[in-house]
C-alpha cells in the first residue's frame, strides 16, 4: 500500500523525452469502413446543410457542408457521406460531422493543381489539412504577424509528433517556410527545436534555429517566446496578438507537401501511446475513427480506461472511440483503468508546491481559493489568472489533488463569456 | 442497453506525480518517532501514556468534528494523529489525563476546526492550544517541577531555566554532545537532538516541510545568541546550548514550517523563519519566559499573511 513512498525522492522536474536518433517511418493505419471529418462550425439548422445522404465524395474532393458558410473539409477517403450530424466538444466548441462510408475503390478528386503561393489560395484549400495551419491569424486586421515561429517541439510530454516530422521532413518544410514567406509576406521564420538536437540540424530554409530546453513545460509557446526571444506577453494577450504566429512542423510540411504534389495531403503523423507507456508514430488519414487506430495495434480497451487525444498534461479525454483523427490530434494516449488518477474534494493544505512549480510565477494556492468559490474576476485581477499559460503543472503535483487546472480552464472560459456578453451589449 | 465502452472523463492533466496528503502526514510521524523513541526510554510508561491519549483523543475530536459540521471523516488522513503526536512530544510525560484531554480538545476544535479544518488554520494548532494551556495551569508545565521525582544521571534541571536564572556557568554540563544524546529534561519528543536533526533532514529532503524555514529559523537563533554571547558571555549561554535546548529543533522542523499558517514564497519564508529565530533569542534573553519558541511561532503566524504578499511578478503581469 505504502510503496515505497517514504524513500522515494521529492518531486524533480520532468524532462520531456528526445525521440530516437532515427525515427521509423509511420506505421500507417487504414480505416475499416468510414470516416468522419468534422467542420468547425455550428451546425443549427437542417436548412443550413448543403450536402445529403448518398452523395459521392472522393479522395481529395473539397466538401462545403453548409449552404450559408465557406467552411470546408478535404475528403481524406472515396465513398458516400451516410450523415451529416452536429456535435460538441470541450468548452462550448461546436463542430459538424460528415461521415462517410467506405467505397471498395479509390477515386482521386483533382486536387488544388499548381497554385500560386498566395494566402487567399492557402486558405482556399489547406485550412485543414495535417498539423492545422492557423492561416487565419494573418488575416485579423487587430494584429500584424512579424515572426512566424514553426514548433519542432510538441508542447506535451511523451507526444513526439512534430519533432519526428522536423526530422523526416525537413525537405518539406524548408519548401513550406518558402510558400509561407511569399503569402504572407513576413520575412523572419524560426523553427524551434530541441536543445539537444539543435547540433543536428544543417541548412534549414528558416532564418533562424532556435533551442527549446528540455524541461516541461518550455515548450509551451508563450515560454518559447520568453525564453528564446526574450519578451513576455502581456497577461491576458495572445501570441499572435504580440506578433508571433506559432505553426506546427507538420502544418509547414504539409502546405510545401501540397504545392509540390498539387494535391493536400491527408495523412495525419500521430503519437500513440499504448497502456504500457510504448510510443509509436503512426499515420491515419483524418477522418480515421480512434477505433481503428486502436484495433490496427491491438489495444485493447474497455470500461473504466482512459482515452485521451494529446499528451497527458493537457490533453482532453474522450467518451467515444469512434472520435475521427482530426487535423490537430498529435497523439492518442491509453490509459488502463489501474493507472488513472483521479481528483478530489480535498481543501489545499497550502504546501506551495504549486508555487514552487509554476513556470509563471502565478500564486496558485492562493489563485485556487478565489476559483473555488466561483470568485473568477477576483481571481483574475488579485492573481494573476490571465498569466497561466495552461500547462497543467500545479495541477499534477497537488497534494491535495485538487484540480486546479480545471478550475483555471472553466475561469477564462466563464471570464471570456462574461466579455463577449459585455462586447456585445456594449 | 449500452453498448458503448464506459471509459473515464475527466480533465487534464492525466497524470500525477503521486504525492498526497495522508503519505505526507504519516511521512511527518515517523520523522517524530527517534524524538518520541528516546522520551519513551528515558519517562517510561507516564510518557507511553501521555502519547497515547493524546493522539487517541485528538483522533477522537477529529472524528467528532467530522460527524458534527457532517464532513467526510478525516481520520485516515493522519493530520489529527500528527497534531496530537506533536502535542505529546511539547509536554512533560507526568501531565494529568485530563489536562492532555483538554489540551487536545482546544487543539483540535479551537486551533483547527473552527477556522474549516486542514489547510484554514491561521496557527498552528499544536502551539495555540499549549499557549492556552500554559497560561491557565501553567505549573503543569514546569519541567522542573513536572520531572520532579525522577532521577537521571545527568543535571535534572531544565536548562534554559538555568541559563536565565544563573548564567553561562550554571550550563557549563550541557555540552553540545551531550545536548545531542537527549541527556536533559524537557518535553517527551523535544530533547533528543540527534533525533530531531534527522528527522528534520528526512523532512526537508522528502520536502514535507520547506527548508527555507527551518534552516532561517535555525541560523537566526544561531546568529542572535552568537550576538548575546559575544556582548556578555557570562550572562548569556552560547549559540549551541540555544540551538538544542527548548522548543528550537522540534520548533524548527515541526512547529514552524506548518503548511497553512506558514508563507510559501521564497523571501517571505527566509523572513518568516528568521523573525521567529530573533524573537525566539530575544524572548530566552531578555524576556520574561524560560522559552519563546511557541510565542515566536504564534507572532510569525500572525504576520504570515502579509508576508506571503512579498512575491514575484508573474509572467506578462502588466503593472
Amino acid at each position: 500500500m505504502m510503496n515505497n513512498a517514504f524513500s522515494r525522492p521529492a518531486t524533480a522536474a520532468i524532462h520531456y523525452e528526445l525521440l530516437h536518433k532515427t525515427p521509423l517511418g509511420p506505421q500507417h493505419v487504414t480505416s475499416s469502413g468510414t470516416a468522419t471529418l468534422l467542420v468547425e462550425e455550428k451546425l443549427e439548422r437542417q436548412s443550413q446543410i448543403a450536402l445529403k445522404s448518398g452523395d459521392a465524395v472522393q479522395t481529395g474532393q473539397k466538401i462545403t457542408p453548409f449552404t450559408d458558410r465557406p467552411a470546408y473539409a478535404i475528403s481524406s477517403v472515396t465513398g458516400t457521406i451516410s450523415s451529416v450530424r452536429p456535435m460538441s466538444g470541450d468548452f462550448g466548441k461546436n463542430y459538424t460531422a460528415i461521415d462517410i462510408a467506405l467505397a471498395a475503390a479509390e477515386v482521386m478528386a483533382e486536387g488544388p493543381g499548381g497554385m500560386e503561393p498566395t494566402l487567399a489560395n492557402l486558405t482556399e484549400w489547406l485550412a485543414g489539412a495535417p498539423g492545422n495551419p492557423p492561416l487565419h491569424l494573418f488575416q485579423s486586421g487587430d494584429h500584424t504577424i512579424h515572426t512566424l515561429v514553426v514548433a519542432g517541439v510538441d508542447a506535451d510530454l511523451l507526444v513526439a509528433t512534430n519533432q519526428f516530422i522536423i526530422k523526416s521532413e525537413m525537405h518539406a518544410i524548408n519548401r513550406g517556410i518558402d510558400i509561407l514567406k511569399a503569402a504572407t509576406g513576413v520575412s523572419h521564420v524560426v523553427i524551434a527545436v530541441p536543445r539537444d538536437l539543435v547540433q543536428g540540424f544543417g541548412h534549414t530554409g528558416a532564418d533562424e534555429l532556435k533551442a527549446v530546453a528540455s524541461e516541461y513545460p518550455a515548450a509551451n509557446p508563450k515560454l518559447i517566446i520568453y525564453e528564446a526571444f526574450g519578451q513576455e506577453i502581456p497577461a491576458g494577450k495572445s501570441c499572435e496578438e504580440m506578433g508571433f504566429a506559432f505553426f506546427s512542423a507538420e502544418a509547414v510540411a504539409s502546405i510545401g507537401k501540397a504545392f509540390d504534389s498539387g494535391q493536400v495531403p491527408f495523412e495525419k503523423t500521430v503519437t500513440l501511446v499504448d497502456k504500457n507507456g510504448h510510443k509509436t508514430i503512426i499515420s491515419a488519414r483524418i477522418g480515421t475513427p480512434i477505433a481503428d487506430v486502436l484495433a490496427a495495434h491491438q489495444i485493447q480497451t474497455g470500461d473504466g480506461d482512459r482515452l485521451i487525444v494529446g499528451g497527458p498534461m493537457t490533453g482532453s479525454a474522450i467518451f467515444d472511440e469512434q472520435r475521427p483523427i482530426q487535423a490537430d490530434t498529435d497523439a492518442i494516449l491509453v490509459q488502463g483503468a489501474a493507472d488513472v488518477s483521479l481528483v478530489s474534494d480535498y481543501p489545499c493544505i497550502n504546501c506551495g508546491e504549486c508555487v514552487r512549480v509554476c513556470p509563471t510565477r502565478v500564486q496558485v494556492n492562493m489563485l485556487v481559493r478565489f476559483l473555488e468559490a466561483g470568485q473568477y474576476e477576483d481571481g483574475a485581477e488579485l492573481y494573476d489568472l490571465d498569466s497561466c499559460v495552461d500547462c497543467g503543472f500545479c495541477s499534477f503535483v497537488c497534494v491535495a489533488h485538487i484540480p486546479i487546472f480545471q478550475y483555471i480552464r472553466l475561469a477564462k472560459y466563464e471570464l471570456s463569456r462574461l466579455t463577449a456578453a459585455e462586447a456585445s451589449n456594449a | 442497453m449500452r453498448s458503448e465502452k464506459m471509459f473515464i472523463v475527466s480533465h487534464a492533466p492525466f497524470w500525477h506525480n503521486g504525492s498526497n496528503v495522508a503519505e505526507r502526514h504519516y511521512g511527518m510521524l515517523l520523522a517524530a518517532m527517534p524524538a518520541v523513541a528516546l522520551g519513551i526510554v528515558q519517562y517510561g510508561l507516564p510518557a507511553v501514556a501521555v502519547v497515547a491519549m493524546s493522539i487517541s483523543t485528538a483522533i477522537f475530536w477529529e472524528w467528532l468534528m467530522n460527524r458534527v459540521t457532517k464532513r467526510t471523516i478525516t481520520v485516515t488522513d493522519g493530520n489529527a494523529a500528527l497534531l496530537g503526536l506533536l502535542f505529546a512530544m511539547l509536554i512533560p510525560a507526568t501531565t494529568p489525563w485530563w489536562v492532555v484531554i483538554t489540551g487536545t480538545f482546544v487543539m483540535m476544535i479551537l486551533g483547527k476546526h473552527i477556522f474549516g479544518g486542514i489547510g484554514g488554520n491561521p496557527f498552528h494548532p499544536v502551539v495555540v492550544s499549549l499557549m492556552i494551556l500554559t497560561v491557565s495551569w501553567g505549573a503543569f508545565f514546569d519541567f522542573n517541577g513536572a520531572l520532579v521525582n525522577y532521577s537521571f544521571s545527568f543535571n535534572a534541571l531544565y536548562p534554559l531555566g538555568l541559563a536565565k536564572n544563573f548564567g553561562t556557568a550554571a550550563v557549563a554540563d550541557f555540552t553540545p554532545g551531550n545536548l545531542l544524546l537527549g541527556r536533559q529534561i524537557g518535553g517527551i519528543g523535544t530533547t533528543f537532538g540527534l533525533g530531531l536533526i534527522g528527522g528534520g533532514a528526512y523532512l526537508m529532503a522528502k520536502r514535507y516541510i520547506r527548508w527555507e524555514i527551518a534552516v532561517s529559523f535555525l541560523s537566526a537563533i544561531f546568529l542572535t545568541a552568537l550576538i548575546f554571547h559575544l556582548a556578555a558571555p557570562d550572562q548569556y549561554a552560547g549559540p549551541m546550548f540555544h540551538l538544542l535546548t527548548g522548543y528550537t529543533l522540534v520548533g524548527a522542523f515541526f512547529l514552524l514550517p506548518e503548511d497553512s499558517s506558514s508563507p510559501v514564497n521564497f523571501l517571505p519564508m527566509l523572513i518568516y523563519g528568521a523573525g521567529a529565530g530573533v524573537m525566539t533569542m530575544l524572548i530566552r534573553n531578555i524576556g520574561n519566559y524560560h522559552d519563546g519558541v511557541l510565542l515566536a511561532v504564534l507572532l510569525m503566524n500572525l504576520v504570515n499573511p502579509l508576508l506571503d504578499k512579498i512575491r514575484p511578478k508573474a509572467l506578462g503581469k502588466v503593472a
